[in-house]
């Protein structure tokens, strides 16, 4: 088993990043090469979706020692979750590298390297199955979204990445430590090799660094000031695909490598989520931006999509991979449209906006496409998604179903009265005729994020269905994602029939 | 009687004496205008030489040998840290070489650079008390002069004599220290103080104890462990800065591969006692040097109370006592002192732009107008944080999984807390030299423009910057030396 196509899909991206920075651009060549590179990872993705075997465990694995003295290896590949992930992170970067080279960002070659640099941490993060190179990756998302965040970002940066900057590292050094005293106890960091642990106290470690990247409720603290502050496409991939990465290792290594701690801690970690759910839609509906209600949704989200993975049933499994698709789709659309509102508006707050809708048909239909797909209204992708969840964390307590259809009612509401905040009315302060409709260039970038979410709208089985082997979710995780027992029933059929 | 000499074990320092020797006659007898560029030129070369020299050594000494009457210890580990001793000084040079060019004394400040290397490389190789005391005085007496050779700047005199002071002070304990040890054991060898301790059951003696602890704290002044730091933020602030530059890394290498040389050797019986205080000096400086460095404005201070930290860091593996303790002190110490030469070139770099000294507003802007420096000295720092993809994470990472392996797990807790709030001012430097171009205006010193760029100290920030990227990706060649480095003690 050695298959480039994983490998590829990480290093393409930082190669490209380090050309975008070396080589002597202008400010549009650097941008274009590095959408192209953003395309072509696109492409490569697609290539590598057409030849996996939705049936199967861990494909495309490429394995070759880092430093073996500790058991520590490149050990890359994917499951299919995290292929559907990661193909969530390359349209999503395309897309904000598109929208980033339109809005003409200062001191393009660092910009743009630093995106492509963020495209490989990230796919990274979902292809590791190396405890420690898993880690290494995820400190390397970190260090360009400061940057991004810290040099482009609004006025208040400085205090936004301060904030940013000690929430997540505290988390993760603490996932650090989890991680060295996971990968020495087992004698091997490989994630795949290794047995389970039971101890709470590294389950702890990990939790800790998921649980502020999420962020998951009361680890929040940082959210608000860098999703107001970053520059909007930034603030889409923070929230859309770098909030994945935490609810990612929820599944990948609180739930397979920590059977029984997960166990103990379910109950709270439940009521953590509920409170974020509750308490995020809440504030989403009390705030007084645009940014500020995505912000607070994204922490609703995540709190539905952590229900979800702890539920740990085939239903609440299968429903919070699709939601991760969605709400990173949906995220990132949405800030993308913030983006552009505010750069005619120059504001996000509703009390200066409003009536938008009129001579703005454009802008209009795709805002209100995507928040009625984000208000989860039947028919839509984030329904299935949310609908899986629902019934998941249902079968484990009809309390936990309670509080989530709740919140759901909730986003109904918020979201709406952001469209109409920001739509409908009459025209706001910050309104003025100059205000023009989407551009064709600016359409390019939000456009195939809308039209992902209605075809998966249209289809969400697609990833529902095939996230893992043969749907069996509960199934894959209990065996520690080695491969589901189907699968190996048809292993052993080849190897009688076929082996020489 | 004339024991017999192993020549071919003192090659480095021969070579680095041999080099002082000669930019102290090319500074009399050389044509003048170029006896700087000589002087200096032939201390690259003898730090060269010694690095090829230590190369040789530590192919052609697979097991490690007591030579020339038991006094040096002729092994893979002292090797080692030749290297990076040579290394620091090759680099060193470079940082030095702009600068020295206006300014008095090149040929004494070279002459003393070669000699304090050829000090720093005997010391390493120290097998009983009297070369232990006699390396460490060697290379410090040269120190002492080099922070103070600038006689016209401001602090350097003072940080001269205050590092006069108090070295000689630490030296003293240590000196005492050994006197004690001698006086309990009867031996002056290392292994035949661990052999008479246990032949003669010493373990409890209270001479024995007391030695052993002023050793320690002898140590701990070289190596600038809390609480025996007093002296490093005022020398390092007040040296030249390419002499702190050498100092961070050099100094802070030889004391604590000495120090594990010579606890793991010549203490095995008091092993319990030595990790334990091991790990407090590491805890103390942890939280010393963080928190000190967190209300610095002047970078040379804020690096100084760094470098304190990381002699909290480096003493984790120290207080492992163990093998993967001495690989990962071994590997820690690359891109370390890569890293601490690097940042400190670059704050030179800035100080002769400013014509002062630099503080971390002095740096607002530096990073977009200097692009090389700026992301090699934001490099610099993710090291000393510990983040990938640099050396500094893959060094934290084994100095972690050493404490882990030896049973003292909450000594990473005490590291992971100390790096938390490390971050804090390491990426305060970042924030200014990307971040607040607009908002803190500096004024440049009124000279006529940005003084002429120093490609030496440019290539020597660059060689930093591959050293600390390459010890990351690199990883695995780097262990396997520093895995039979540190073989070569008796664990």
């Amino acid at each position: 088993v050695n298959d480039w196509v994983v490998t590829v899909l990480i290093l393409l991206p930082l190669a490209g990043a380090l050309l975008v920075w070396l080589l002597p651009w202008t400010k549009l060549g650097a941008g274009g090469f590095a959408l192209l590179v953003a395309l072509a990872e696109v492409g490569v993705w697609i290539q590598a979706a057409a030849r996996f075997d939705f049936n199967g465990g861990l494909q495309f694995q490429q394995e070759t020692p880092w430093f073996p003295d500790l058991g520590v290896s490149w050990h890359v590949g994917f499951y299919g979750f995290s292929l559907w992930l990661t193909g969530l992170t390359v349209v999503v970067m395309a897309a904000t590298i598109a929208y980033g080279l339109w809005a003409g960002r200062e001191r393009a070659r660092a910009y743009f390297g630093l995106m492509l640099m963020l495209t490989g941490a990230i796919v990274g993060v979902f292809a590791s199955q190396d405890a420690l190179l898993f880690y290494v990756f995820w400190e390397a998302m970190m260090i360009p979204l400061y940057v991004l965040i810290g040099v482009w970002g609004g006025p208040g940066r400085l205090q936004a990445t301060l904030k940013f900057v000690i929430y997540t590292l505290a988390g993760s050094l603490l996932m650090l430590a989890a991680v060295i005293a996971f990968g020495l106890s087992q004698g091997t960091f490989d994630l795949v090799n290794s047995g389970t642990s039971g101890s709470t106290i590294v389950l702890l470690g990990f939790l800790a660094g998921f649980a502020v990247k999420a962020p998951l409720f009361p680890l929040h603290g940082w959210l608000p000031d860098a999703y107001r502050e970053s520059p909007p496409e930034v603030a889409g991939v923070l929230s859309g695909v770098v909030s994945k990465a935490a609810t990612y290792g929820f599944l990948r290594i609180a739930l397979t490598k920590f059977p029984g701690p997960v166990g103990d801690l379910r109950v709270p970690i439940l009521v953590l989520a509920a409170s974020g759910l509750v308490y995020g839609s809440l504030l989403a509906f009390r705030a007084p931006d645009v940014r500020g209600v995505i912000a607070y949704s994204s922490l609703a989200q995540l709190g539905l999509i952590t229900f979800g993975v702890f539920a740990n049933n085939d239903l609440g499994l299968d429903g919070s991979v699709l939601q991760m698709v969605n709400h990173g789709l949906l995220s990132a659309s949405l800030f993308l449209l913030a983006g552009m509102v505010e750069r005619r508006t120059t504001t996000g707050e509703f009390s200066r906006l409003g009536g938008m809708a009129r001579g703005r048909p454009l802008l209009a239909t795709l805002l209100m496409a995507t928040g009625i797909i984000a208000l989860a209204v039947p028919g839509s992708t984030a329904f299935a998604g949310e609908f899986l969840i629902l019934a998941g964390v249902f079968q484990e307590g009809w309390a936990w179903g309670v509080i989530g259809a709740i919140a759901i009612v909730l986003a109904a509401m918020y979201m709406l009265r952001m469209i109409s905040a920001v739509l409908h009315r009459s025209p706001g302060s910050a309104v003025t005729e100059r205000a023009l409709d989407l551009r064709p260039a600016e359409l390019s970038a939000v456009v195939p994020l809308v039209l992902l979410l209605v075809g998966l709208s249209a289809w969400p089985a697609l990833i529902s269905q095939r996230s893992f082997p043969h749907g069996a979710a509960k199934a894959s995780i209990d065996t520690g994602l080695q491969a589901s027992p189907g699968y190996e029933i048809t292993e052993t059929k080849t190897a009688v029939g076929g082996a020489p | 009687v004339r024991p017999p000499i192993d020549w071919f074990a003192l090659t480095p320092e021969l070579v680095l004496l041999g080099a002082a020797g000669i930019c102290l006659v090319a500074a009399v007898l050389g044509p003048r205008g170029t006896r700087i560029h000589i002087a200096a030129l032939t201390t690259a070369l003898g730090f060269v030489g010694a690095f090829i020299c230590a190369v040789l050594i530590f192919v052609r000494t697979p097991d490690g040998e007591s030579v020339i009457a038991g006094a040096i210890r002729r092994d893979r580990y002292g090797a080692f840290a030749q290297l990076i001793i040579a290394a620091s000084g090759v680099l060193a040079v470079g940082l030095s070489h702009g600068e020295r060019r206006e300014r008095q004394h090149g040929g004494e400040y070279y002459a003393l650079l070669a000699a304090c290397g050829g000090g720093m490389c005997f010391l390493v190789q120290a097998n009983n008390l009297m070369v232990l005391f006699l390396g460490l005085e060697w290379f410090s007496i040269c120190l002492y002069i080099l922070c103070a050779i600038d006689l016209d700047r401001v602090g350097s005199l003072e940080a001269g004599l205050k590092y006069l002071v108090v070295g000689s002070f630490g030296s003293g304990v240590l000196l005492f220290g050994s006197a004690l040890v001698y006086g309990a054991t009867g031996a002056l060898e290392f292994s035949g103080i661990a052999a008479a301790t246990a032949s003669q059951g010493l373990k409890d003696d209270a001479l024995l104890l007391a030695g052993l602890a002023m050793m320690i704290a002898g140590f701990g002044f070289k190596a600038s462990a809390a609480p025996f730091h007093m002296w490093t933020p005022d020398v390092y602030e007040g040296a030249p800065t390419p002499v702190t530059a050498f100092m961070s890394a050099a100094t802070k290498t030889v004391a604590l591969v000495l120090m594990l040389r010579v606890l793991v050797s010549a203490f095995p019986q008091e092993s319990e006692l030595w990790t334990a205080a091991a790990a407090a000096l590491a805890c103390a400086s942890l939280a010393w040097g963080n928190l000190a460095a967190l209300v610095q404005s002047r970078l040379k201070r804020l690096l100084a109370y760094s470098s304190i930290s990381h002699a909290g860091f480096l003493l984790i593996a120290v207080a492992a006592d163990s093998q993967l303790g001495g690989r990962a002190l071994l590997y820690y110490l690359i891109p370390y002192s890569a890293a601490s030469l690097g940042a400190f070139a670059i704050v030179a770099a800035r100080e002769r732009e400013l014509g002062r000294a630099v503080t971390i507003d002095g740096l607002a802007g530096f990073g977009w107008e200097r692009p090389v420096l700026g992301v090699a000295m934001a490099t610099f720092m993710l090291a000393f944080a510990g983040l990938p993809p640099t050396g500094g994470f893959t060094g934290k990472f084994y100095v972690f999984s050493a404490a882990y392996d030896a049973g003292k797990s909450w000594l990473i807790i005490v590291g992971v807390v100390a790096t938390m709030v490390s971050l804090y001012y390491y990426l305060s430097i970042i924030r200014a030299m990307f971040m607040r171009s607009a908002e803190v205006p500096v004024e440049v010193a009124a000279v006529g423009g940005s003084p002429p760029r120093d490609p030496l100290l440019q290539a020597s920030v660059i060689v930093s910057l591959a050293v600390v990227f390459g010890s990351f990706f690199g990883l695995q060649p780097l262990i396997d030396v520093a895995t039979h480095a540190a073989n070569a003690l008796p664990f």
